[in-house]
């Protein structure tokens, strides 16, 4: 919106243009789909694949859903997600705090850090199916390790941001240490905490459905797996769609929060 | 609020530096004030007043010298002795009502407990209608409104003001001054304050102190027995404002710019 005047001349209104324009985005999307599925269709040597097509992948969904396939796909997928963004946040949260307020830690932790970020969750994984007992916990270490860095570095660039006058102020006023962390820190940084679990959130989405592929027997990512070996590609479509659409919601919902909780004020 | 008793400031030989590096920030401060006076020190920039200000506040550890409230020696910052800065530095993710209760609840108040004390400070810097608003709504005069409201909140013996109206429209300021200097009469808190303006001094205080040279010293120690309401245009003001200027440019030895300006510099 911001580049962009026409909603001051006319043409459909300001409020209506945005969800205007967010229905004809999805269409688009579906159309092309569509006509990729009718190319498939249509021609001989592809016929095989035309499941990859809109029509059977809706198709699809009813079964998907009576079965148990998508639900018990969701609760498994989600409760790795939760547990590993727990994790994520509750480490990140301390090590970002640590490295505003410790130069001595920043400087020390500064290369193995970066080191780590750099690598890859997914190499991880026979590591991972080594030291963990269950494929359940290594997949949790896998996203935790891959979301800890964007909510650990954004904590640390929040407090970056602080106004250290409210360090003197809080302090003047009788503050304790757990008053500093809870009333003055904490609300002074949520918009940055905030920030950073969503990033967080979209990075161990990423990673959840291919740590998926290997070892377990359930989740959005094993359904895939699962969907590809049973050449079921309508299966295989309404998956991806379902993971596209969760992973969209989740991030709204992270959107959602900054943009009504936090006390930045918009420019 | 209730009538509230001042306190009896002593500074012996109150030395400061930052670092075994820094030259002496001041040297030999020599303060004492009966409770419930109000006194300014006026000083050009970097002579350590907001340094000394801190020391008093207990932000900031003395080098040398003594500093007692009460003949108490002062450890550290309390909520006896409240310090106000020069901007408002409210915590914007707290309405106004939070803001000016935030010390009450760190002294463990409950929110009810603490509603009559907060409401009352509120209505002492007229800021009733504002009391669940946004501070980031609020103009600079009202924010530093707030602040003071949070620091009346706790009904200080001695309110520490560091230049605290220099970054406010005239009007305002003076309406600030006005009501600073009432409020801490009517409750009988002792003021503190620095400024390095002239017409504050001789608005606000009972006693204005001057401060220069480098490192700062306490060079003139004058009264001003001016009856309230002081206005800017009353005979006595001026003369007082005179004797202020001539006072100071004794103490700095440098040239003094005669006009009506009476900024000694433009910050602090
Ligand atoms: N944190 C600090 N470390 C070292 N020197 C400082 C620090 N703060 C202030 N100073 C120096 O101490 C002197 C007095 O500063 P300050 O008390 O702020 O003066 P004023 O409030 O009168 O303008 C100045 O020369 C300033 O440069
Ligand atoms: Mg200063």
């Amino acid at each position: 919106m911001s580049n962009d005047n026409s909603e001051h001349v006319g043409g459909i209104n300001s409020l209506g243009r945005p969800i205007f324009n967010w229905f004809a985005g999805l269409a688009i999307l579906f159309s092309l789909w569509w006509l990729g599925g009718f190319y498939l269709e249509s021609n001989p040597d592809t016929a095989n694949f035309a499941d990859f097509g809109p029509i059977p992948t809706f198709k699809a969904y009813p079964g998907l859903w009576s079965d148990g396939t998508i639900p018990s796909a969701m609760m498994s997928s989600g409760y790795r997600l939760a547990c590993a963004l727990s994790i994520a946040i509750s480490c990140g949260i301390p090590i970002g705090i640590l490295l505003g307020r410790s130069k001595v830690f920043k400087e020390l932790s500064n290369s193995p850090f970066q080191l780590l970020r750099m690598v890859s969750p997914l190499s991880w994984e026979p590591i991972a199916v080594i030291v963990f007992l269950s494929w359940d916990q290594a997949i949790i270490f896998l996203l935790s390790i891959a979301s800890v860095w964007p909510v650990a570095f954004a904590t640390a660039a929040g407090l970056a941001k602080v106004d250290p006058a409210w360090f003197r102020v809080s302090k003047n006023l009788g503050a304790s240490h757990w008053h500093t962390l809870t009333q003055i820190i904490l609300p002074a940084i949520a918009f940055d905490i905030m920030t950073g679990i969503r990033a967080a959130l979209g990075v161990a989405w990423i990673v959840l459905v291919p740590a998926e592929f290997l070892g377990v027997t359930s989740g959005l990512g094993f359904s895939i797996a699962d969907a590809r070996e049973t050449l079921s590609y309508d299966h295989l479509t309404a998956m991806v769609l379902v993971i596209g659409v969760i992973g969209y919601i989740l991030d709204s919902i992270c959107g959602f929060i900054i943009k009504n909780y936090c006390w930045h004020r918009a420019q | 609020m209730a009538a509230l008793r001042g306190v009896n400031i002593s500074i012996k030989d109150l030395t400061h530096r930052y670092n075994p590096k820094c030259p002496l920030t001041f040297d030999k401060v020599n303060i004492e004030a009966e409770p419930g006076e109000s006194l300014i020190i006026i000083g050009r920039s970097g002579c350590g007043k907001s340094t000394l200000l801190h020391i008093v506040a207990g932000l900031l550890k003395t080098t040398s010298g003594t500093l007692h409230l009460n003949n108490e020696a002062v450890q550290g910052p309390s909520p006896r002795w409240v310090m106000m800065f020069q901007a408002p530095h409210l915590f914007p993710w707290m309405t106004v009502e939070r803001n000016v209760g935030v010390g009450l609840y760190f002294a463990g108040w409950s929110k009810a407990k603490a509603k009559e004390r907060v409401d009352e400070a509120i209505s002492l810097v007229g800021l009733e209608e504002y009391a669940l608003k946004n501070t980031q709504d609020l103009s600079g005069g009202q924010q530093q409104r707030v602040a003071l409201a949070r620091s009346l909140v706790m009904e200080p013996e001695l309110l520490l003001l560091d230049e605290p109206f220099s970054a406010l429209d005239a009007f305002t300021r003076t309406a600030l001054q006005k009501d600073v200097r009432s409020i801490a009469k009517k409750m009988g808190f002792n003021l503190l304050m620095v400024t390095h303006d002239i017409d504050e001094a001789v608005l606000m205080a009972d006693r204005a102190l001057i401060m220069a040279g480098s490192p700062g010293k306490i060079m003139h120690d004058i009264n001003i027995d001016i009856p309230d309401p002081r206005d800017r245009a009353d005979p006595e003001v001026q003369r007082m404002r005179k004797d202020l200027m001539q006072s100071f440019h004794e103490a700095s030895h440098a040239p003094m710019d005669s006009s009506s300006n009476t900024q000694m510099s433009s910050s602090g």
